[in-house]
């Protein structure tokens, strides 16, 4: 990279030979790949002897591909520039930028609001808003960990599935409403994040991963195993549908239909929930903000970038990282609560580790520790896979390459600027590259 | 030697597994005095510092912190961020150790965590924005806004320390440290890559934090020009032994320590040292 960063972006004869070199080599390495893969196509024959037919044509056509797409690729990195290097924006589209980035968030919180309105008669439209907002619930819980304590964590979906379990369990057997359920269910997975912290207390980076990982797995395996209490894998059903507060959303004469006077319709439950998670997430959101300007959140930023000098500076790192592990879990406990009365119906099938891969992925590809980059990110990871729902079997592959393609312009993720949480004159926003990732 | 001795060091012993780092040193460091600690690459010194701000356990010995209300603190048997928040006992790194991603103003409120902690009890009066936690933070920022202005960062209060020069860096790392509102304040090497303008600069900020608050600053250094010229008493290790103690001037004149420094051949060695300012 940093060779051709040093020519001039105009194409000069050197550039061009570069190019056609690198493609070359591609090209080879394809060749050299795909002869056997590929060009020699092997099958056991009718008496069981081996037969195999070439396919030269097929071979071709891939190493062409390949040769002609290195050089394409050359060319627009060429043109956008080297990756880490400061592009001149002209006056006017940076005056611009800055504009759209200050009213993106309440653009984008308008129109959310306004979605029930404007889809109301797209029952599909409405299911998909509902899920990508409780996916924008559970990175902006991960992005506490993850984000601003630095702590890597790949088994979050354990306290996903702790709070919908409490929510399911303690309904169907106790009676008790979802208003009630919801805190409690918050506050036990925060004390199975807590339970999660102190052992992982001592452990960074990959080995955190591990065990968080392993941990997320536990959580699953219990709930598989433990049939009397959670049913196994038939999950728990019936669990009851939200209240408006002890009012139900049916056809019955109790029923806030028939209590507004108004003609009762499936959709109006569907737009309960959507106001439900949107007011759920947003209270996680003002919660973080909020967090993130007092003490607790100050350590947690501090530890991500040295834990020795915090130590240093005399902060506990033990309850610190505790409490970062406690809140995201008690976030994801309560979209869990949420999820369980969503669905009617949960059993472990939900989660799986590609739960917690999902969730770590959106917080990783908004920007740790961006609000509004994790919402983008929620949005392009959910709404993006269901639009490419068309593709069909190609859908993973276009997936795929759009998440590297954006991690190779935008390494730091969507929004990989951090906001500062106090400022004496000026509120300008610290370069990604200063930021830590944090080591566990 | 006086009574008056804030921290007193006795018979440390510091071994990892078959080396001893630091074996048997006494020494003690008076109250709002500034106390040296040098000798040659190795000979201990950032191991006795480990050893006083928690980092390590000491394998034998003791370390005695003497507040100035008559509280005895026994660090020895205090470790990680309990020597910084009951005894008081601040210190810097001799590769700085900032939060590189957050503003010099943060940096210096991260410092005073344990003060805000308990005035936004423990964050629930903050999170509602109770009025009490309100003027903490008010009176948190003026105190940073104090030693920006002491450290001459006030102008780059906002931008984030990684982007900060080298010698800001390091004045930064003091001002974050004197946010605890230490009693003792350990520095480790303070001067190191610093010009000889910035050295100055630092020495006036080291003789104004004694002068001025009265803390009690134990330092490594290797810029003689520092030592020399702001210490009050000096403190020379080798191999982890202590080989000399006292006045700057007579610690520079002793033949043990300038054979330590630069070899048997005392001869040369006292041409070089006489070179120095």
């Amino acid at each position: 990279m940093s060779a051709t960063s040093a020519r001039p972006h105009a194409s000069q004869p050197s550039d061009s030979a570069f190019i056609l070199k690198k493609a070359l080599i591609s090209a080879a390495v394809a060749l050299v790949l795909f002869s056997l893969m590929i060009g020699i196509r092997t099958e056991a024959g009718p008496e069981g002897n081996l037969i195999y037919w070439t396919r030269f044509g097929d071979l071709a056509a891939i190493v062409a591909t390949v040769f002609g797409g290195s050089i394409i690729v050359e060319l627009l990195r060429q043109w956008w520039g080297p990756v880490d290097k400061e592009r001149i924006v002209p006056k006017p589209v940076q005056s611009a930028m800055s504009f759209a980035g200050r009213w993106l968030a309440p653009a984008l919180l308008g129109f959310t609001v306004l979605v029930p309105v404007i889809f109301y008669d797209q029952r599909y439209i409405l299911d998909l808003s509902i899920l990508v907002l409780t996916y924008v619930m559970l990175g902006w819980g991960l992005n506490v960990v993850v984000g601003l304590a630095g702590l890597l964590d790949l088994g979050y979906v354990a306290f996903y599935a702790v709070g919908a379990y409490s929510y399911a369990l303690l309904a169907t057997n106790f009676d008790l409403s979802f208003w009630v359920c919801l805190p409690l269910a918050g506050i036990l997975a925060a004390l199975w994040g807590v339970m999660l912290g102190f052992p992982v207390l001592r452990l960074r980076g990959d080995y955190l991963a591990i065990v968080t990982l392993a941990f997320g797995e536990i959580i699953r395996l219990v709930i598989i195993n433990w049939q009397s209490l959670t049913g196994g894998p038939n999950g728990v059903s019936g669990i009851p549908r939200p209240t408006v507060f002890g009012i139900p959303l049916d056809n019955s004469d109790d029923g806030l239909a028939a209590k507004l006077g108004i003609e009762f319709s499936p959709t109006h439950r569907l737009v309960f929930l959507f106001y439900l998670i949107l007011a759920m997430a947003l209270i996680t959101n003002w919660v973080t903000i909020r967090l993130r300007r007092l003490p607790i959140g100050r350590a947690w930023e501090a530890l991500r970038e040295d834990e020795v000098a915090c130590r240093a500076l005399g902060i506990n790192t033990t309850t610190t990282k505790l409490t970062a592990f406690a809140t995201g879990a008690m976030f994801g406990g309560f979209a869990g609560a949420f999820f369980a009365t969503r669905q009617g119906f949960i059993s472990p099938e939900s989660f799986t580790f590609q739960e917690s891969a999902l969730v770590l992925a959106i917080v990783v590809l908004g920007g740790m520790g961006s609000q509004l980059g994790v919402a983008l990110a929620a949005l392009a990871m959910i709404g993006g896979f269901e639009l490419f729902r068309g593709f069909d079997q190609y859908r993973m592959l276009v997936f795929g390459i759009a998440m590297v393609l954006l991690m190779i312009w935008r390494p730091r993720g969507l929004i990989g600027h951090r906001a500062p949480t106090v400022f004496l004159e000026r509120n300008q926003a610290i370069s990604s590259d200063l930021v830590k990732e944090g080591h566990g | 030697m006086s009574n008056d001795n804030i921290l007193s060091v006795d018979h440390l012993m510091m071994r990892f597994g078959g080396i001893v780092a630091v074996n048997d040193l006494s020494f003690a460091a008076e109250r709002r005095k500034i106390t040296a600690l040098i000798g040659p690459n190795g000979a201990g010194k950032t191991t006795v510092f480990n050893c006083i701000t928690g980092f390590y356990r000491p394998s034998g010995g003791a370390i005695r912190l003497a507040h100035d209300d008559g509280r005895v603190v026994k660090l020895e048997r205090l470790n990680d961020f309990r020597i910084s928040r009951q005894a008081k006992v601040a210190r810097t790194f001799q590769n700085i150790r900032l939060f590189p991603g957050m503003t010099a103003l943060e940096n210096l409120m991260v410092a005073q965590h344990n003060v805000l902690m308990r005035a936004s009890g423990l964050t629930f009066l903050g999170l509602i924005g109770a009025p009490s936690w309100r003027s903490a933070e008010e009176r948190a920022i003026e105190l940073a806004r104090t030693w920006l202005a002491r450290v001459g960062l006030l102008p780059r209060a906002d931008d984030a320390a990684g982007n900060l020069p080298y010698g800001d860096q390091r004045r930064l790392e003091i001002a974050r440290a004197m946010c605890t509102e230490p009693a003792l304040l350990c520095l480790d090497e303070p001067a190191a890559g610093l010009n000889a303008r910035e050295s100055g600069a630092l020495n006036e900020l080291l003789l104004s934090i004694r002068g001025e608050h009265g803390t009690s600053i134990l330092l490594i250094e290797h810029d003689m020009s520092v030592v020399m010229e702001i210490s009050d008493h000096v403190v020379v290790m080798d191999y982890g032994v202590k080989i000399a103690e006292g006045t700057p001037q007579a610690v520079r004149d002793d033949p043990k320590v300038i054979a330590a420094y630069l070899g048997a051949d005392e001869e040369e060695a006292i041409a070089v040292m006489e070179s120095t300012p």
